[in-house]
């Protein structure tokens, strides 16, 4: 219990802390900056193709935002990202990481507790969501099929393109254009009719998209609250209809669109990437801070640490995100002057917290018996799309949502490993919570003032959830920035709107992995197809890499979508 | 405050005789209620229907209420057929369609009395019910909770519910509709039916529901009747040829990939299409296919052999030109029937076709390419199923 | 009874140039207006006694000089006021910003400001030429193209490979984000950022932060491309738009029924028959033309039961919330706004101190609540033109966000406090003009329904957002003009490229029907 899966010893060795004298010479063929899940997804397919490659993570753990820590003795938390959907079944299965200990289990559905004492169960049995949303109105309870089917035509319309580099627009190369004709080509398909709902559904807000198929506020806002998860936009601003496809795009053994649980916490999903990565003989520095990007002629040439070490390789990845990769760990004059412009422009605003909270047992919720499947899933309470609207208002003016959407989770229902017999691990995560407060940083008092209307909000439907917690963990965006070195805190590095999305990611031009200096590459959430925990940005990149140097793909294809 | 409701499947109002009867314990889920799969054994089910009567509890279909000044005119806008032909006290069968002349759903419209009108459906339907009523003065209601039903199949089912007291029910037509009392609640009866045979549906308030049951066996005994599940269903209406939304099309609504869905053409059901009537819904695209063409013919093929062309390719010159979307072994008209979708120009009566059946026998899987004819009709049609007087067995 | 080619309904100024084509490639045309005059949104009217105001759109900022042209306004007495008129953003202690042309002056604006926005409005008018293109033809269809269509997204495709990488890149990028972001990329300046986020707002349920602003934006300065380096002013107001329309449309042959609502639009078998008055009277025509918006039109006319119920779903969710209020003060005298100098008094006024400020106004109206300080474009119409008030008194005009269509309780409630709100705001700017008003109107977006008949109060006749333009726009089906009707045709604001006095959607409308050989 409490052990993290990083300190089990395969990867313990592979850690190494005293590194001055033994690297100063050697010269790697790739260097991944960033052991997140892309960092290692990436340093996995490199070494899988025979590359000498080391990762360097600025912590003394790995992970970046798919960690687990023990922050409280006997508890593990799923310190930043805590579900997962989206990581790319091609590439689990590839990298073989349940043998190396990576176990997924699906979780079943959610609630939305409402402000009259009823609530919305959104229940994993189709036949009784059917019900219970036939409850609210039964016209919803119908349309439900209807929005499903329309929200999976859009999902995929972008599924087959997740393991595939975003083409360039304004190329006029063979194979970005043959790539384009793919993407025309299954846009055609829609349609006429079909095209022009994709196009209506990629710019239009969440608000207004669920407007057109429920009239019931509550159902409205269970499905919509993931319409702007992790983005500084709120329900009704056009574009987070696709947010929300964001949210719907995963599988867990080929259910489209549910979510599970890595057993051991998110760290479990970095540990197996690391012994996969360790397993094709590479080589993980923690301890390893980068000061910067060596770029010589032109070209990169390693990377030099905060403590004076330089290492060398021709081939240098950058897992941090746009803006810490450009602007932090590469020089100005290294770099074109648009892609400065295009970096500071690129828009990573920091929108989420998270709690942490070790409870001593499991909280009762208003109105739900704990027996209840709903437990086992996620809970809300924010009613209506106008309350998540207001949650929204007070981002832009600056400050913390008094009335914040969020997302609970109690994971230890069905996972033993992260706290002890009998008590429990939630994990809260909110939305919104700005970067600074009123353009100030963050005093402790606007953090207890965070964490109040965070606990209270809970509180006012859970009578003993107060009484219950032994340790609770409040993480600003301050604190996501400075622990997982997010810019900003934004947990998808950057926002997932459209003009940040496929060729616009992280930004024009540069969307294909590569960067404006030779033998520099970005991998991580920053760029296509995204944040989430995927691991599909590492996998894209490390395939441009190789192709850049000649090497055979070790990179899978995405299943085929039939 | 009302909590959601946390059993995974409900049940029908005849639930308690249902499961009393159901000895195999053998369940499947219908649209949300747990209903036999069979109650002692699927052939004797399905004999009970060919021979004597058998007894469906249909609680489960869809059921909305139409009713208001407009209900005529919504309806008329609604299907393909021509409302105003379902005359008063009559049954039609019907299917709508979306925009694109695609189908929606097949079911049977009850034409009950001056504009109040009861929908059967398969798939549900309110959404689409709701929007179609925009513009009209019309209520359009589900009901499916506040009706109990039960199908009564077979050639003595007339006899076995003249039995329970149902007098000069032989006289009622197909697609009738008569209204008896029935301990004080009115007791609807319809000449309807998904076998193919002389059968008739019973319509009831919830609470009448299990003297509903008892009196019909009571009195139905002499006449051998039985229950039946949803496989000797099964096996009935594919004999006699009738589709199933979700198993020989897709409602359009439900589809995802394009060109999924089918429009009456294809699936066979010119007949229920009025194109001379000025709106419905479809009607543009309809027209348009007309002139067109169709993409797909439904056929119902007669399939040398005894093994069920279930999932079969269908083969013309070598080359797949369809699918068989449900095939059966029929056991009273001894032919082995699949119905299929067939690529145009595909399924003209009388083509001769290949189907690609795969089968196992002890994890030995065999392939055969049994040859197969499009036939003109059903191979069940007896007379009885129109006669009137009903004939009492 | 006279038989005609082509029967319109409502004949605002889209209705007028789309009637005007049709008359002159042969066709007979009769327009039926349920106002007593024509022109819709280009309206002057006497809101007290012996003050005139142009009562929806004040300002001509885009008018197509091919609309200009064809119908040759002005030998038909169109007279400009005023045009190229600077935007003045206005401060509360005179330091005023203005932005005349391309230039911009005044409020400590930086060089880097004025560097910028030089550079920007560069960059944004070349981004417009290609919308321009894609405005003056319909919105080409995707999937079961035609040659026409083909040609059309290869002129754009064109269009956006001639930008060059950068600025193709540029423009595919911002023109999904808001005027929020982009206005903090380019410029330093408060009310320079307002100013501009303003432009990308106007008449729209968006804030600065709302992605789409920036379509909006360029939207409205499509205007430069048609010659208008500023807002315009027309003497006599828009009205005389109108006028001068009316009489080139009666020099070409259109007959105008004025004070003739339109009960019905007739059908028969998915076919258009003609139209039934409010009077019983019946009209036949081969052809409808529908200058009313796409709801009035589907909703009302043709009435949902005689359309399909998936084009009812279409018609049901176009977006078409206004948040858009206007105010009229007849005005004892010219007001005093601190610090303007005189030569300023007739030029476009903007109260927008800031971004957020902006964005603040917008968020009451997500919730139907009126906004405590709303953003204003204001209109003194009579320095200009003084003969729209009698003996050197004026007239204030403004357009002011946001109001909602409906607040809570009704707006009978509410009128007199937003009056309040927005004249104690303005008192801030031009400290005494209460005391100088004469006599005032608000006209809440539920006014401008009922006097314009726009669904909503929409002066677009839809929000016009990336996701209701173009071939989406009103929806698919009815995008290039043509219906699901056989015979029925739109032409309005509801119609690709929009509204905004632009008179585009009619002439578009016209063409493919002339193309289509329709009532011939």
């Amino acid at each position: 219990m409490g052990k993290l899966p990083w300190h089990s010893s395969p990867i313990r060795k592979g850690v190494k802390r005293a590194l001055q004298a033994y690297i100063a010479v050697k010269k790697y063929d790739a260097i991944v900056i960033g052991a997140g899940h892309n960092g290692l997804t990436n340093a996995a397919y490199l070494a899988k193709a025979g590359l000498d490659v080391a990762v360097l993570e600025r912590n003394s753990y790995i992970g970046g935002a798919t960690v687990s820590r023990e922050l409280y003795e006997g508890w593990t938390y799923s310190n930043c990202s805590y579900v997962c959907s989206l990581l790319r079944p091609e590439l689990v299965r590839d990298l073989e990481l349940p043998r190396h200990g990576l176990q997924v289990v699906p979780y079943g559905g959610g609630v939305t507790f409402m402000r009259n004492g009823d609530y919305y169960g959104n229940f994993y049995d189709h036949e009784r969501q059917y019900r219970e949303m036939a409850r609210h109105s039964k016209r919803d309870a119908n349309a439900y099929e209807r929005y499903t089917a329309d929200v999976m035509k859009q999902t995929r319309l972008i599924r087959p393109f997740l393991l595939k580099t975003p083409p360039d627009p304004t190329s006029l190369k063979l194979r970005d254009l043959k790539d384009l004709m793919e993407y025309g080509k299954s846009f055609m398909g829609l349609g006429e009719a079909g095209l022009i709902d994709a196009l209506k559904f990629w710019t239009k807000s969440v608000g207004d998209f669920l407007d057109e198929y429920f009239e019931s506020d509550v159902i409205k806002a269970h499905l919509g609250g993931t319409g702007v998860i992790g983005t500084a936009l709120g329900v009704y601003s056009p574009g987070t209809a696709y947010v929300l496809l964001h949210h719907y795009m995963g599988d867990v053994d080929g259910n489209v669109g549910s979510w599970g649980f890595a057993r051991g916490g998110m760290g479990s999903v970095a540990a197996a990437l690391a012994k996969s990565f360790q397993g094709f003989g590479g080589e993980i520095i923690c301890d390893a801070d980068v000061d910067q990007i060596i770029v010589r002629d032109g070209k990169a040439k390693g990377v030099a640490l905060k403590n004076g070490t330089e290492l060398y390789a021709d081939t240098v990845v950058s897992n941090l995100d746009p803006k810490r990769t450009f602007l932090d760990v590469m020089d100005e004059k290294d770099l074109p002057n648009d892609v400065v412009t295009k970096a500071q422009n690129f828009k990573i605003r920091g929108s989420s917290g998270k709690l942490n909270i070790a409870l001593d047992g499991l909280p009762s919720f208003t109105g739900l018996d704990q027996k209840s499947p709903l437990m086992l899933g996620d809970y809300h309470f924010s009613d209506s799309l106008p309350r998540l609207e207001r949650a929204y208002d007070d981002w832009k003016d600056g400050t913390w949502s008094k009335d914040p959407y969020v997302d609970v989770l109690i994971p230890t229902q069905t996972d033993p490993t992260m706290a002890p017999p009998g008590k429990h691990m939630m994990t809260v995560f909110v939305q919104y919570c700005p970067p600074k407060v009123h353009g100030n940083d963050w005093t402790p008092e606007d953090k207890a003032g965070f964490e109040k209307s965070v606990i209270d909000q809970i509180a006012a439907h859970s009578p003993d959830f107060k009484d219950l917690i032994l340790h609770c963990e409040t993480r600003t965006p301050k604190e996501i920035e400075a622990e997982a070195g997010l810019t900003e805190g934004n947990i998808f590095q950057g926002e997932l709107t459209f003009d940040q999305l496929l060729f616009n990611r992280p930004f024009p031009g540069y969307a294909q992995y590569r960067g404006p200096v030779k033998g520099m590459y970005m991998c991580g959430s920053g760029t296509h197809p995204g944040g989430g925990v995927m691991a599909a940005p590492g996998a894209n990149a490390a395939r441009e890499i190789l192709r850049d140097l000649r090497k055979p793909n070790t990179v899978p294809e995405g299943y085929a979508d039939d | 405050m009302a909590g959601a409701d946390e059993r995974m499947l409900l049940t029908t109002p005849f639930h308690s005789r249902v499961a009393a009867a159901c000895e195999t314990n053998c369940w499947g889920n219908w649209k949300g209620y747990t209903t036999p799969n069979s109650y002692i054994d699927v052939e004797l089910e399905y004999f009970a229907i060919r021979s004597t009567t058998g007894v469906f509890d249909l609680s489960p279909m869809g059921k909305y209420r139409v009713t208001g000044p407009d209900a005529e005119a919504y309806l008329n806008r609604l299907i393909t057929r021509d409302v105003t032909k379902i005359r008063e006290k009559r049954v039609g069968y019907t299917v709508w369609c979306d925009d694109e002349g695609q189908v929606l759903d097949d079911g049977t419209i009850f034409h009950l009395g001056p504009n109040d009108y009861r929908i059967c459906a398969y798939a549900r339907a309110i959404d689409w019910l709701l929007w179609s009523a925009e513009g009209f003065d019309v209520l359009v209601e589900e009901e499916t909770q506040d009706v109990a039903a039960l199908a009564v199949q077979g050639p003595t089912s007339c006899a076995a519910l003249m039995a329970m007291g149902l007098s000069g029910l032989d006289q009622l037509k197909p697609f009738g509709i008569e209204y008896f009392d029935f301990e004080g609640e009115q007791l609807m009866v319809s000449r309807t039916g998904f076998t193919g045979d002389l059968g008739y549906e019973l319509w009831i308030a919830p609470k009448k529901a299990e003297d509903l049951w008892d009196r019909l066996f009571a009195a139905g005994a002499p006449h051998i009747i039985k229950p039946f599940g949803m496989e000797a269903l099964e096996m009935a209406r594919i004999e006699t040829g009738f589709i199933q939304a979700g198993v020989d099309f897709i409602p359009a609504e439900e589809t995802i990939r394009q060109g999924r869905s089918r429009s009456p053409f294809e699936l066979g059901l010119d007949w229920l299409v009025d194109l001379s009537k000025p709106v419905f819904n479809g009607r543009k695209a309809l027209l348009e296919e007309k002139a067109r063409g169709s993409r797909y013919r439904f056929a119902i093929l007669d399939v040398a052999g005894n093994k069920p062309a279930n999932n079969s390719f269908i083969l013309k010159n070598g080359k797949q030109v369809g699918v068989v979307t449900s095939a059966a072994w029929c056991p009273t008209a001894k032919t082995n029937v699949a119905l299929a979708q067939l690529e145009m120009p595909h399924g003209a009566i009388g083509d001769e076709l290949v189907a690609e059946i795969y089968y196992q026998r002890e994890l030995h899987w065999t392939k055969v390419n049994a040859p197969c004819k499009v036939l003109e009709s059903p191979v069940f049609d007896p007379p009885r199923r129109r006669q009137t007087p009903a004939q009492p067995f | 009874m006279t038989d005609y080619d082509v029967l319109m309904v409502g004949a605002g100024h889209n209705g007028l140039v789309c009637a005007h084509a049709l008359a002159k490639s042969g066709r007979k045309v009769l327009m039926l207006e349920a106002g007593d005059v024509a022109g819709g949104c280009a309206a002057t009217r006497e809101f007290a006694p012996g003050f005139s105001v142009s009562s929806c759109a004040q300002w001509l900022t885009q008018l197509s000089p091919q609309v200009m042209d064809s119908m040759s306004l002005a030998q038909h007495g169109l007279q400009f006021a005023a045009r190229d008129l600077a935007s003045v953003s206005l401060a509360e202690d005179g330091d005023h910003l203005v932005l005349r042309g391309d230039k911009l002056e005044g409020a400590q604006i930086s060089a880097e400001d004025q560097q910028a926005y030089a550079d920007f409005s560069g960059r944004m008018m070349r981004f417009t030429k290609i919308l321009a293109k894609a405005f003056s033809t319909r919105a080409p269809k995707l999937v079961e193209s035609n040659l026409a269509d083909r040609l059309t997204l290869l002129k754009l495709g064109l269009g956006l490979k001639l930008l060059g990488k950068n600025d193709m890149n540029d423009l595919m990028r911002i023109i999904l984000i808001n005027m929020y972001d982009v206005m903090e990329e380019n410029f330093e300046h408060p009310r320079l950022k307002a100013l501009l986020s303003l432009d990308g707002m106007l008449g729209s349920h968006m804030g600065p932060r709302s992605p789409n602003t920036v379509f909006g934006y360029l939207y409205r300065r499509v205007g430069n491309l048609f010659g208008y380096d500023g807002p315009a002013q027309l003497r006599g107001g828009m009205g005389a738009l109108a006028e001068a329309m009316v009489a080139s449309c009666k020099a070409a042959g259109v007959e105008i029924r004025c004070g003739e609502a339109v009960a019905s639009i007739d059908t028969d078998a998915g076919h258009v028959t003609g139209l039934t008055l409010k009077s019983g009277e019946q009209l036949h025509g081969k052809l409808v033309v529908s200058n009313v918006d796409p709801v009035t039109t589907f909703q009302r006319l043709v009435g949902y039961r005689n359309i399909e119920t998936g084009v009812v779903r279409s018609v049901s969710n176009i977006r078409n919330k206004s948040g858009t209020a206007k105010l009229h003060l007849a005005l004892s005298g010219l007001p005093s706004f601190t610090g303007l100098p005189a030569e300023l008094a007739g030029h476009r006024l903007v109260v927008a101190p800031d971004m957020n400020y902006a964005e603040r106004a917008f968020n009451a109206v997500k919730y139907s609540e009126y906004s405590a300080e709303p953003v204003m474009d204001i209109s003194i119409p009579t320095v200009n033109d003084p003969g729209l008030a009698v003996d050197g008194q004026h007239v204030l005009s403004a357009i002011v966000q946001f109001a909602p269509y409906q607040p809570e309780g009704g707006w009978e409630q509410h009128r007199e406090t937003f009056i309040d709100i927005v004249l104690n705001l303005l008192e801030r700017y031009a400290p005494g003009i209460s005391s100088q008003v004469v006599a005032s109107e608000l006209l809440t977006p539920q006014d401008l329904e009922s006097e314009f008949g726009m669904t909503g109060g929409h002066w677009h006749h839809g929000e016009l957002s990336l996701d209701q333009v173009m071939m989406m726009r009103p929806f698919h089906g009815a995008n290039q003009y043509g219906t699901q009707v056989d015979g029925l045709y739109l032409c309005g604001a509801g119609s690709h490229p929009g509204g905004g006095v632009m008179g585009l959607a009619g002439l578009n409308a016209a063409k493919e029907i002339i193309k289509r050989g329709g009532a011939t």
